[in-house]
């Protein structure tokens, strides 16, 4: 049996101003799949990304073509934004806790939409933390700032916040670009976690760690897909070229 | 080959340095010269008595209660209409509005209101909220017009402290689902308050000291009782000042000076205000 996707992206182009970001972009993304997407810096990825939640709206000059579909769904047609930002959450390349307590960042989407009883708090803010690989870490002082974590723990508090909003789409924008290789493996290792509940996708920077952690990979070069295919094959057996100069090192 | 006292480059520093503590001493200078004579010629009235009765004899002995009493009704009125229209505005222009040739305008005008002479704000409230909204010689009617006045400084204050939050704050609230106000007054407003309140502090300390707007708006020459409501005329302290320095002959020094010391008091209490919740802020800001 065939599963249509969780995404399907089509024809989708992406300019801010005169100047073109993504062009004719198709891609297919399923349920409970990790996507790592690749390529140099200004090669359209981060765009991409922030298509699927409309976060590129925020910028004046965004222009598109083309259509996202959510389970069917055309996300463009959606009249409630915030709505669709509940199911497709976002984890940024920079860590950025909100300077209130770390039990209160977990709490922060919940309770734009309703409040919540004091049990009820709880439960989330822990389901959310475990999920994140970071319950054990901070249990015992949910209400110490978020600012006095580590940069590793930050960015987990940031997956856990999202996780909060039970998104069915997570998005993560080059997660660990800022951290150190022990809490990069941290983080790594909750993302496989959360694969058995979520869509995941992942633009990364490091070829390496979308090697590590993605069933599917896609590279983009310049605003453009140029291939798509499961990790494995797309790092031993690519079928461009240009895919090959890219995951060996040899481009640019 | 250069000769004498600029030869090494230490010598020119420290001439610098001398250039910079002298700039510096002929700034302060006049402002402590001011304080010390104004405290010297004013702190002899300052009794009990001179706070709390009203004034007597022509206004020559007595107190200056009536006035403080009137100070103070101006500046509470003033922070009650400025504050919430000159946030909210500010909020408005820097967070909702897109930035077009029209923001650019309507910033330019409000800075440009900022450099208005104290005495057509004063001729405004006259012609506005005296005569034609029939307020009459009132406080609410010096309340409104001073809130005019310092609308301008609360609206560049508000706005300075909207975009010392930082983006990133924005982004993580969309992106976890919130509408625009909701961002606004979670992740924006939390964190800017307290520039705001000093702003806006500033913005009315600087507004209470001034004479022009509130001469034909609220001023009573001499009204020895408490005004009654806010549509009452009041005694103010800079126009009781005023009065007691060119109107009547032989009023004794230590009243004069004992009532610009009062001013300068509150005015330095306002900013004084200022001043701790800014520290407080900078203590306990985390980002």
């Amino acid at each position: 049996m065939v599963t249509p996707p969780k995404l399907h992206i089509e024809q989708l182009s992406i300019r801010f101003g005169d100047l073109v970001a993504l062009h004719a972009v198709s891609l297919a993304i399923h349920a409970r799949e990790i996507i790592g997407v690749i390529g140099p810096a200004n090669s359209g990825k981060t765009s991409f990304l922030r298509a699927i939640n409309r976060m590129n709206e925020l910028h004046p000059a965004y222009q598109r073509t083309g259509t996202i579909a959510l389970d069917g769904e055309e996300i463009h047609a959606m009249r409630d934004v915030a709505a669709l930002r509940r199911r497709v959450g976002m984890v940024f390349a920079l860590p950025v806790p909100l300077p209130m307590s770390i039990a209160q960042n977990v709490l922060y989407a919940p309770q734009l939409v309703r409040r919540l009883a004091r049990g009820a708090a709880e439960a989330i803010v822990e389901r959310s933390l475990t999920a994140a690989s970071l319950w054990e870490e901070v249990k015992d002082r949910l209400h110490d700032s978020a600012m006095k974590l580590s940069g590793g723990q930050q960015q987990r508090l940031c997956i856990a916040r999202t996780l909060a909003l039970e998104p069915e789409v997570i998005l993560f924008d080059e997660p660990c670009s800022g951290l150190d290789p022990i809490s990069t493996a941290k983080v790594e290792e909750a993302m496989v976690q959360l694969k058995q509940h979520y869509t995941l996708v992942l633009v990364t920077n490091n070829t390496k760690q979308a090697a590590r952690v993605a069933d599917r990979t896609a590279l983009f070069l310049m605003g453009e897909l140029i291939e798509c295919d499961d990790t494995k094959r797309l790092f031993t057996a690519p079928r461009d070229a240009r895919t090959e100069a890219y995951i060996s090192g040899r481009f640019g | 080959m250069r000769q004498g006292l600029l030869a090494s480059p230490q010598a020119r520093e420290r001439l610098a340095f001398w250039l910079l503590r002298i700039a510096l001493a002929i700034v302060l200078f006049p402002v402590l010269f001011i304080l010390a004579y104004m405290v010297m010629r004013g702190a002899p009235g300052l009794t009990w008595e001179f706070l709390t009765a009203v004034p007597r004899s022509g206004m020559r002995a007595g107190g200056i209660f009536p006035a403080i009493i009137g100070t103070v009704y101006l500046v509470i009125g003033m922070l009650l209409v400025a504050l919430p229209l000159g946030v909210f505005a500010a909020i408005y222009l820097s967070e909702y509005a897109h930035p077009s040739r029209w923001t650019r305008v309507i910033r330019l005008a409000i800075v440009n209101l900022a450099g208005v002479p104290s005495v057509v704000y004063g001729l405004f409230g006259l012609g506005f909220f005296v005569m034609f909204l029939r307020l009459g010689t009132s406080i609410a009617a010096g309340a409104l017009t001073l809130a005019i006045m310092s609308l301008p400084i609360i609206i560049t204050a508000t706005e300075e402290a909207l975009r010392s939050v930082p983006a990133s704050f924005r982004q993580v609230a969309y992106s976890l689902g919130a509408t625009r106000w909701q961002m606004v007054r979670t992740a924006v407003l939390p964190y800017a308050l307290p520039g705001i309140l000093t702003g806006a502090i500033l913005g009315v300390s600087r507004a209470a000291g001034e004479t022009a707007p509130i001469l034909f708006t609220v001023a009573a020459f001499y009204l020895p009782r408490l005004p009654q409501s806010i549509f009452d005329p009041a005694m103010t302290l800079p126009y009781h000042l005023y009065v007691l320095a060119t109107q009547i002959p032989n009023v004794p020094a230590r009243v004069t000076y004992g009532t610009a010391l009062v001013l300068v008091g509150l005015v330095i209490l306002l900013n004084l205000a200022a001043i701790i919740i800014r520290a407080h802020f900078r203590r306990t800001r985390q980002w």
